[in-house]
């Protein structure tokens, strides 16, 4: 291979050789954290950089360059000093997101995805950043500012605006027993709290196979959208044959309007590191990934302090807690690609590689991270381990119902007097959640409730009776998915929150299915045309045949889930699919 | 008694396809056993010497209790499946497919994608609205052109030029989505990059978006003649 590309003079390559030194002999597994490295140095990656890495690890440069480009927050060209992202999804575009940039593209003179011409500011529009209930989000560079506004583009970029602090609530205080107390429970706290109970526990008095018997007793089921059971993916991963196996804390969150992973990992960070290591006990794995979506750097950092106190502690590391069990933990970072929460999306990153998922089966209990037997959870499912082995899974089962036992947690946002994160005992009707805890919708009547997420259902007034567990919500047709309810008042236009989930399909499909790649951008096509008022009468036949072909065809939920929540809603408000429908206020007639 | 039939004594797989029974050996994907039945099932990225990896997705088929349809290249057959492989539900997507495949692609030179456009009924019209991937042709080494703008995103180039076949690591992808298209390092040119041309990735294009140049240049008219002295040309200009 030739490596020997032009230098312009500026480009000093000797700190990013020492720089690259810890990454180098790991290969191609290293290819995303020296990239994001490298850009650390250089704000960017330009050509030679790009080249001098991925001769330093191996890696071949076509290779190279398409992982920069797949992911959003690897850039190729120069951007500014500090990076404004304003967030373009539902809820933050209704909250006045968009007023917001058109504010901060005047005051700067640039437009979104620019830098301002003295190279100070990068301007993007970014997908969903995770912080809904603080509508619209704002981030400068890693800090988060809360309930931007358009009159005062100067004072957000100087930061002196309020930043993200969680708010907590609900019935019970379970999972969130340690969070919206303003700063991250310490190793001591949480123990002084019984944590590290259930580890101890597992390591001193169970075996590997009581841990997965518990867990499968308890009845516990995936809080990452899947709703499968953790127990029986422990149990897989643990009679697969190897000695080398991995569990990974899915911590990707990126699906619009959930923002609930973020709140457990800056407030409370040990309880699903304890999971971890329960699951890596449990399945006779010896390391850990938490995989983190690059724009959360302040967990990320809250995390990797948690990590250094376990090990200070003696609960992570070799021999923890005196046994013969060991275990390490790693965390990645990724880098603007929500397709990177899918599972196989995310070993393709930790390899090193673009986010494609992978076909299954085999599955990631037999073949995962680099092949082997691995068991992927979500930071909630996790969370609620330490809590099953120490307390056992009758205790568990004493909240919820038969077939979703524990509690759950539910990210409130949009036209609600209290967005939030809430925690409540599965069974509780969806009334409960909007009304008594959260304080109702504001400014109107209920029109909507996107339930589920971006790749959720439209609920409406008729559902607020349903219960909030797996069983009721499945019958009612509306998907539990990440726990996000999402409330759109009788003014809102619809068709502008439609285009603004098709657009967040279109932009982050991989493209590797053919549905899923061109069916993203046709929806979004069609429904942006009908958002600006053109609506055309083979629209929704259309939008039907491309919705269908993605739910059927797709290679992976993806792609599988891109068209639900308009299906849903062509059932829920023909009115506004048709030529001279309206569509704010839409009834149901 | 050959080692296909012997295999099949010993652990064949029975399942039925269109109303048909047909026993194949573990392993064996649907569209081979469709295939032992005469069932053509239309595929595009396909290619039996290369990894499958279900892209195109045109190969899907019904499985009765599977949630989805499901892509025959990949999926394995197993015991008392039953497959349908062309119904209403399956006519939807493939027809859907090939018609947004369509608005978004020159088809011109893809005679089987053509074939396989009229057998589904799929309408020309539907999608013309929709954005188009219109990309300029790159002319850059004397042995092919690269035309992406009737590029099918199949991945069989870069699945050749990688761990399928040549281990040079030529080209990859760039951007993702709609926007995805197949790149060199930075867009370098071929020669800049590390092709050898091989020129396998062209045999394994099903469109016309790698296509040799003296095809090529016999398309826009010229004679084997000129065409013969220019790539001498071309050569000699390279030497120096
Ligand atoms: C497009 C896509 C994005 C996903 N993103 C996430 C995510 O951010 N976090 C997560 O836990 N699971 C995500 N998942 C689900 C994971 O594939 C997987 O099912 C989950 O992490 C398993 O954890 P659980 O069993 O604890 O729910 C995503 C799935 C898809 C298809
Ligand atoms: S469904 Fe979408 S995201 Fe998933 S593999 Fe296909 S193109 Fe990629
Ligand atoms: S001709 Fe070049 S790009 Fe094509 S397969 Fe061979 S080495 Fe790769």
């Amino acid at each position: 291979m030739s490596f020997d590309l032009p230098t312009p003079p500026e480009l000093d390559l000797d700190p990013l050789v020492a720089r690259l030194n810890p990454y180098a002999p790991s290969g191609r597994t290293a290819l995303l954290p020296a990239l994001h490295a490298a850009q650390e140095l250089y704000g960017y990656l330009p050509e030679p950089v790009a080249a001098e890495v991925g001769r330093r690890l191996g890696v071949a440069l076509a290779d190279v360059y398409g992982v920069i480009d797949f992911y959003a927050m690897f850039y190729k060209e120069p951007v500014g000093k500090q990076i404004v992202r304003v967030c373009g999804d539902p809820p933050c575009a209704q909250a006045g997101g968009g007023e917001v940039l058109e504010a901060l593209s005047k005051h700067l003179g640039v437009q979104a995805g620019e830098v301002t011409t003295d190279g100070e500011w990068t301007l993007e529009r970014a997908p969903c950043l995770g912080r809904c209930e603080h509508a619209p989000a704002v981030m400068i560079d890693d800090l988060p500012l809360a309930q931007a506004t358009s009159d005062q583009p100067q004072a957000l970029l100087s930061a002196e605006w309020e930043q993200v602090t969680s708010r907590v609530d609900g019935d019970l205080r379970a999972l969130t027993r340690n969070c919206g107390n303003g700063a991250p429970t310490t190793i001591e706290a949480y123990e002084a709290g019984g944590g590290y109970a259930g580890l101890r526990k597992a390591v001193s008095e169970m075996a590997p196979a009581d841990v997965v018997e518990e867990i499968k007793a308890s009845g516990l089921v995936g809080r990452g959208g899947a709703a499968f059971p953790p127990g029986v993916k422990w149990e897989g991963a643990a009679s697969a044959p190897g000695e080398l196996k991995y569990v990974i804390n899915n911590a990707d969150e990126s699906e619009p309007g959930t923002f609930k992973d973020r709140v457990l990992l800056e407030d409370d960070p040990h309880s699903s590191l304890e999971g971890m290591i329960i699951a890596g006990y449990a399945t006779g794995a010896e390391k850990g990934y938490i995989y983190i979506r690059g724009e959360y750097r302040n967990a990320e950092n809250i995390l990797g302090v948690a990590i250094e106190e376990a090990k200070r502690q003696g609960v992570l590391g070799a021999k923890i807690l005196g046994s013969d069990f060991g275990f390490e933990i790693e965390i990645r970072r990724g880098a603007g690609a929500y397709i990177c929460g899918e599972e196989t999306a995310l070993f393709e990153s930790i390899e090193g590689k673009r986010g494609f998922p992978r076909i299954k089966p085999p599955f990631p209990t037999t073949h995962g991270l680099f092949g082997k037997p691995t068991v992927v959870n979500n930071v909630e499912t996790l969370a609620n381990v330490p809590l099953i082995i120490r307390d056992g899974s009758q205790t568990f089962r004493q909240v919820g119902t038969e077939q979703s036992p524990g509690t759950k947690l539910f990210c409130l946002s949009g036209d609600v007097a209290r967005p939030g994160l809430y925690e409540v005992p599965f069974g509780v009707p969806l009334r409960h959640l909007l009304d008594d805890l959260a304080g109702g919708v504001v400014g109107g009547e209920l029109q909507g409730i996107l339930f589920g997420g971006a790749a959720g259902a439209f609920a409406t007034q008729e559902h607020l009776d349903v219960k909030l567990t797996f069983e009721d919500l499945s019958e009612a047709g509306l998907p539990l998915g990440s726990g996000v309810v999402m409330i759109f008042n009788e003014s809102r236009d619809m068709r502008q929150v439609l285009s603004g989930l098709a657009h967040f399909f279109a932009d982050e499909s991989c493209g590797k299915c053919y549905p899923c790649q061109l069916g993203t951008q046709r929806q979004y096509e069609i429904l942006l045309e009908m958002a600006n008022g053109h609506v055309l009468s083979g629209d929704v036949d259309k939008l039907t045949d491309v919705g269908w072909t993605m739910v059927d065809a797709s290679l992976c939920g993806l792609g599988q889930t891109a068209a639900t929540a308009v299906l849903s809603a062509i059932e829920t408000w023909p009115a506004l699919f048709s030529e001279n429908g309206a569509h704010g206020a839409t009834s149901n007639d | 008694m050959n080692i296909q039939q012997e295999k099949i004594l010993n652990g064949g797989i029975t399942l039925t396809i269109d109303d048909q029974e047909v026993t194949v050996p573990p392993g064996t994907t649907i569209l081979s056993a469709a295939g032992a039945l005469g069932t053509v099932i239309p595929t595009i990225c396909y290619h039996d010497h290369l990894t499958a990896y279900g892209i195109c997705r045109l190969c899907v088929v019904e499985v009765e209790q599977a949630r989805v349809l499901q892509p025959a290249c990949v999926a394995e057959a197993r015991e008392g499946m039953t497959v349908h492989t062309r119904n209403t539900r399956v006519e939807r997507s493939r027809r859907t497919i090939l018609e947004m495949l369509d608005s978004a692609v020159n088809l011109e030179e893809a005679p089987e994608i053509q074939a396989q456009l009229d057998d589904y009924g799929a309408n020309r019209e539907r999608f013309e609205n929709g954005e188009r991937r219109s990309l300029p042709i790159i002319d850059d080494n004397p042995m092919f052109l690269r035309d992406y703008s009737q590029c099918v995103l199949c991945w069989r180039c870069v699945q050749v030029c990688a761990d399928d076949a040549q281990y040079t690591y030529a080209i990859n992808f760039s951007g993702r989505g709609f926007e995805t298209s197949i790149d060199t390092f930075f867009e370098q040119s071929l020669p800049e990059s590390t092709c050898v041309f091989c020129g396998q990735c062209v045999d394994v294009c099903p469109t016309g978006a790698l296509k040799p140049k003296r095809e090529w240049l016999l398309e826009q008219g010229q004679t084997p003649d000129e065409i013969m002295q220019m790539t001498r040309m071309e050569r000699r200009r390279r030497k120096t």
